[in-house]
């Protein structure tokens, strides 16, 4: 089943350069989809007109059989209730406790009124802990956000996400500030996820050695066009050169580390 | 550039800036008429003035219960005056901040209120308002209110744009509504902060109250000017030494709240 049509889709933050050109692809449920690039390629920016966190411009996104674009404020909250997102940054709320963050994540399924005194249901608060205990952290689940590690936290970005009961999560490059042990960790959970709840998981990634080994599918992205959509096995070198503009081995070795 | 040209260019650097801030001293203090030798030479005389005049005696004492009870009048009326402005200044701070902001015409709104309520001083304010309101403490505790309406609103303001970005937009993505996004994300991340501001604002406006009490007739500042203008400089010294004594009280409290909290 197609969960995200993405059609000809144009960004550009000013008159001069236009982010993105000209953008096609369709991501089925149960996918696992890598979008690699140089920074500055567009990849944050494609990602977020998935979600609308940034307008767009021109072409369509079609996510679950929803026109993006046309949708008014509320049904746009509505739909963005049906996707998760993960940040480099975790962007968390660093003096919160990690369930209270958690339960950020049902946010978008209470009334304003709801949300701000906190009336979680007895289920929603079961279902923070089972995530978190399912991520490892239920011993953390009191303590402060800043208070644990980038990969802790970035698990607690998963949870916060995992709650909305998406149907697609969004990660912008969730390993780029972890170390290569947490790294591993983030991206086997994100792996088993997808197959598990059998969501689409879309992940921006400038580790073109993680994106092969953990995704199903990779699209490269160079200066706002995709220069390559296909299974990761079909990834040459004549490819990363063209994503990453390289032409010598060495430099190929320097970006894909 | 070797250590030894760098070093004597830092040197003359010095020279230089010394240098002009002795010649501007100068300058502004001969079209002003203002002699600093003799300004120095009478220190010693005013000192000895203070000592011998500034005391308190135990007959002063007896005055104490009723200065006491103007004192607390007046850190009453600035915590009044304190908590009623950032009430309106939270608001203010959400709609001039750029990340909460959801109008322009708002922002702008916010903003000129803030720098409006900042740029006239709390003595200008308490004197303007002091033409409709009259000598009592209800134009006290207007330009009190004005003065810390401004200056927590662009504090505020300051706080919710540095607070990081990253949390709204993180509850923005789960579809959560603009309330939510400040009451889960903002405020949380900005209270620290805030509060600090606020018990500044309190320690600020006791300080002013004594000021704005001189010219609205009402409080500490009344009792001041009352014994200044009979010339009971002891009684003076009295009212002088509580509030010195009061303003010291709550620096140490706010400074532990804010150790605690921050």
């Amino acid at each position: 089943m197609t969960l995200v049509e993405v059609r000809n889709l144009g960004k550009s933050y000013n008159a001069q350069t236009r982010v993105l050109k000209d953008v096609s692809f369709d991501v089925e449920a149960g996918e696992f989809v890598s979008i690699i690039g140089l920074s500055g390629a567009g990849k944050s920016t494609l990602l977020r007109c998935i979600n609308r966190m940034v307008e767009i411009d021109e072409g369509k996104v079609i996510f679950d059989g929803h026109d993006v674009g046309s949708l008014n404020k509320k049904e746009l909250r509505k739909m963005r209730t049906n996707i998760g997102m993960i940040f480099q940054h975790y962007n968390l709320v660093p003096r919160l406790s990690v369930i209270e963050n958690v339960l950020h994540g049902r946010l978008g399924y209470k009334t304003t009124l709801q949300g701000v005194f906190n009336r979680f249901t007895e289920l929603e608060k079961e279902q923070a802990f089972y995530l978190l205990e399912k991520l490892g952290i239920a011993d953390h689940a009191y303590k402060r956000c800043d208070q644990l590690s980038g990969g802790q936290q970035q698990r607690v970005g998963i949870a916060r996400s995992l709650i909305q009961e998406p149907k697609v999560v969004l990660c912008d490059e969730p390993i780029a500030s972890l170390d290569p042990n947490s790294s591993e960790v983030i991206m086997d959970y994100l792996k088993s996820i997808t197959k598990e709840l059998n969501i689409a998981c879309i992940v921006n990634l400038h580790q073109v050695e993680i994106a092969c080994s953990y995704s199903d599918r990779i699209i490269g992205l160079s200066k706002g066009n995709v220069v390559f959509d296909g299974p990761s096995f079909m990834l040459t070198s004549a490819h990363t050169d063209e994503i990453y503009g390289t032409k010598t081995v060495e430099a190929r070795k320097l970006v894909s580390v | 550039m070797n250590e030894k040209a760098m070093r004597s260019q830092r040197k003359w650097q010095t020279i230089i800036w010394v240098a002009i801030i002795i010649v501007f001293t100068y300058l502004a203090s001969d079209i002003t008429n203002f002699n600093i030798i003799h300004g120095i030479a009478t220190l010693p005389n005013a000192i000895t003035w203070i000592f011998s005049n500034l005391y308190i005696t135990p007959e002063t004492l007896e005055r104490l219960p009723k200065i006491l009870e103007k004192l607390a009048e007046t850190i009453l009326m600035s915590i009044a005056a304190t908590t009623t402005a950032t009430v309106f200044s939270l608001f203010l701070g959400l709609m001039g901040s750029k990340t909460t902001g959801t109008s322009s015409v708002l922002g702008v709104f916010a903003r000129l209120v803030a720098s409006v309520a900042r740029n006239i001083p709390v003595v200008a304010w308490a004197l303007i308002l002091l033409l409709s309101f009259g000598q009592n403490s209800m134009t006290g505790y207007l330009a009190l209110f004005v003065g810390s309406l401004g200056f927590l609103t662009r504090a505020f303001i300051e706080t919710i744009d540095e607070a990081s970005h990253s949390a709204v937009e993180a509850l923005r993505a789960t579809g959560s509504t603009y309330f939510q996004i400040v009451f889960k994300a903002v405020i949380p991340q900005c209270l620290p902060q805030m509060i600090s501001w606020i018990l500044f604002m309190i320690e600020t406006n006791i300080r002013s109250a004594t000021l704005v009490g001189i010219l609205t007739g009402t409080g500490i500042g009344y009792s001041f000017d009352l014994y200044y203008k009979t010339l009971n400089y002891n009684a003076v010294a009295l009212v002088t030494f509580a509030i010195v004594i009061s303003v010291i009280i709550i620096e140490l409290m706010s400074n532990r709240i804010r150790k605690v909290i921050l």
